[in-house]
């Protein structure tokens, strides 16, 4: 044997061994780590929705205060024909205060698979109210690049039935463990939603995603961009920033 | 008395001829007024006769018994408007559940309605299920195909929820396309087998209602209600009702100008025609005869009236009847939920030809004896000389 197969060799074990040490990672650990990422005490953020239309694309600013996996507010800061519309969610419950109107209604029922300003997200979407770790079971089934990041593939398949999507498979960067991309799936196995996730970036001591897109695969058209402008991790948010009273201040 | 009756009535004939183009234009409009007001009332009746038995033959059959938390007009009450359904064979359960259909990469809300197959209470051709060889056989509605750009055998993709939220989608297959004016079970919704929509949901037996075959006599749980084919007609019948009574005021306005123009005539008659009135006296005719002769001619425009607009909207109406009248609203009244043809059948009854002569020649009449009161008060021998 020369010595160039030799070191052929040498690097196939390697690598190997690399990918077995990736493989032993704890799936549970790995997705405790992404939630803990994801997810946090309180959040304050000030988002960008870009709608991406047949014919215009519409960019609707909003700060947000988030509150747990439970409670979120916010208040749409632009264009000015949606500034002031606010949206309260606490626990299952999801309110929406127009100001050109000057009412707020519940949205419930079929109102929540309505897209929200017509973007690829439904009222649905901003109700997952659980974290990952109580929802799903983890299996990782390999390693691939996603969106310039080396990612573990992580299949989630849902603990109990009451879960919106019985599968998700997501690609988790292996250096800061945030989702780069997630698919949705049907109960059937049908793909329904992707959502692809850029720009990672550190706020204190996690990262997050600073760029979103959300597309529902089975409608035409680009999906709808988050891009996150601003955003602190825990800080203090007054409880009154989630009462209904909020919403027609 | 009789013949002195007939006599006025002679006269009366012969002196409102005798005028002329006057009482053929008072005629003619009043006329135009009867036949305006048949052709009205005959539409309206047509389209609620069609309009019952098109929504009896295809959604409201002899009643329905309704979950009482789904409310058929409150689309919040589908999630949660359902119970275990009731076992009878003169009945069909309908589960109504909400989803999303994917045409040509477009998102459409629908209601997919479950129905048994073998179900022949209304017209909705559920035989198709069966006939199909499809996984997921539907049938939709005329208006939902031609509004979606959907054709029978399109595949389509159909996104729903389960009984748990869990999202599931499949392909679907149209394998029929139904032909109603009903459009509450056309316009936004699919039909499928209910066998299959409770499979495909975990709702298994459950029903948001029954539609009622025949009469009903069995005692209903709390958690139902019954609701006839009445009840369930009502709103139909007090929007027809409404229409007829708004569509009203342009034979009201026809018929005041012709009873403006009979009101005139009398008034001419009674100051123009003094010494004509002297001489009746004089010859021998009462104050009141004379008050009766004149108000038989104001009352003979009306009668003659109704003779030429008979004459002319019975074959009328009778053909269109048969022919029917096309409507261009007919698209845009069925997008809000309303139950019209393609055409419209007028349909002239009896009732409504005898109850409309019946008002024409009342109200004619009693417009034509309020000027003619006045000769009652007149001095013989002023008529006679044509004073005023």
């Amino acid at each position: 044997m020369n010595q160039r197969a030799k070191m052929k060799n040498i690097l196939y074990i390697l690598s190997l061994l690399v990918c077995t040490i990736g493989y032993a990672q704890d799936p549970n650990a790995l997705l405790k780590k992404i939630d803990q990422n994801m997810y946090t005490k309180t959040k304050v953020s000030t988002t960008k929705m870009i709608v991406y239309g047949k014919r215009k694309t519409k960019e609707i600013v909003s700060k947000g205060y988030t509150r747990g996996t439970k409670d979120s507010f916010s208040e749409y800061l632009s264009p000015a024909r949606e500034k002031g519309t606010k949206m309260l969610k606490l626990d299952d419950k999801l309110w929406i205060y127009s100001p050109s109107s000057d009412r707020t209604i519940q949205i419930s029922g079929h109102m929540l698979r309505q897209s929200v300003n017509g973007s690829d997200m439904s009222y649905e979407d901003m109700m997952q109210e659980k974290k990952l770790v109580d929802m799903y079971t983890p299996k990782i089934t390999g390693q691939e690049e996603m969106n310039g990041e080396q990612c573990y593939i992580l299949e989630l398949n849902a603990k109990t039935e009451n879960v919106t999507y019985q599968k998700i498979k997501m690609w988790v960067d292996i250096n800061h463990t945030v989702p780069m991309r997630q698919d949705l799936f049907a109960k059937s196995g049908q793909l329904l939603k992707t959502i692809n996730m850029s720009d990672i970036r550190k706020v204190g001591d996690r990262y997050y995603p600073f760029k979103m897109n959300y597309k529902d695969v089975l409608k035409d058209g680009k999906g709808t961009d988050f891009v996150v402008l601003e955003m602190e991790n825990n800080v203090e948010i007054p409880d009154h920033i989630f009462n209904k009273s909020n919403l027609k201040k | 008395m009789i013949q002195d009756l007939l006599l006025n009535f002679k006269l009366a004939y012969k002196n409102i001829i005798s005028a002329g183009l006057r009482t053929w234009l008072t005629i003619t409009t009043l006329a135009f007024a009867f036949l305006l007001i048949l052709f009205f009332n005959s539409l309206y009746t047509g389209w609620e006769y069609q309009g019952v038995k098109d929504q009896i033959d295809w959604e409201f059959a002899d009643g329905q018994i309704i979950y009482k938390e789904f409310d058929k007009n409150d689309p919040f009450t589908i999630e949660s408007g359902h119970h275990q359904m009731i076992k009878n064979e003169n009945i069909a359960p309908v589960l109504i559940r909400q989803g999303n259909l994917y045409p040509q990469g477009r998102m459409l809300p629908i209601a997919i309605k479950g129905i048994p197959a073998n179900q022949s209470i209304v017209k909705l051709p559920t035989h198709l299920f069966h006939e199909s060889k499809e996984e997921f056989p539907v049938i939709i509605g005329e208006a939902m195909a031609t509004n979606n750009h959907l054709k029978k055998g399109d595949k389509i993709l159909l996104r729903w929820k389960d009984k748990n939220g869990t999202f599931d989608a499949k392909q679907i297959t149209i394998v029929g396309i139904f032909h109603t004016n009903v459009p509450t079970i056309d316009m936004g919704q699919i039909w499928m087998d209910i066998d299959l929509l409770w499979k495909m949901t975990g709702l298994e037996k459950e029903a948001s209602y029954h539609i009622v075959k025949g009469n009903y006599n069995h005692e209903l749980k709390s958690q139902w209600r019954f609701e006839s084919q009445q009840d369930l007609l009502k709103d139909f019948i007090s929007m027809v009702e409404m229409k007829k009574g708004s569509s009203a005021f342009l034979y009201i306005i026809l018929m005041f100008i012709a009873l403006i123009a009979i009101f005139d005539s009398q008034v001419f008659s009674v100051f123009k025609r003094q010494k004509e009135i002297g001489t009746y006296i004089a010859l021998g005719f009462t104050k009141k005869r004379v008050t009766l002769l004149l108000t038989i001619e104001g009352a003979m425009y009306a009668i003659l009236a109704t003779i030429i607009g008979s004459l002319i909207s019975i074959p009328l109406i009778s053909w269109l009847g048969v022919e029917g009248v096309t409507l261009s609203s007919k698209e845009q009244s069925q997008q809000m939920g309303i139950t019209i043809g393609e055409k419209l059948y007028p349909m002239l009854t009896s009732k409504l030809l005898f109850s409309s002569i019946f008002w024409i020649i009342l109200l004619s009449t009693i417009v034509s004896y309020l000027p003619v009161r006045k000769i009652a008060k007149m001095n013989t021998v002023d008529a006679l000389k044509g004073k005023k």
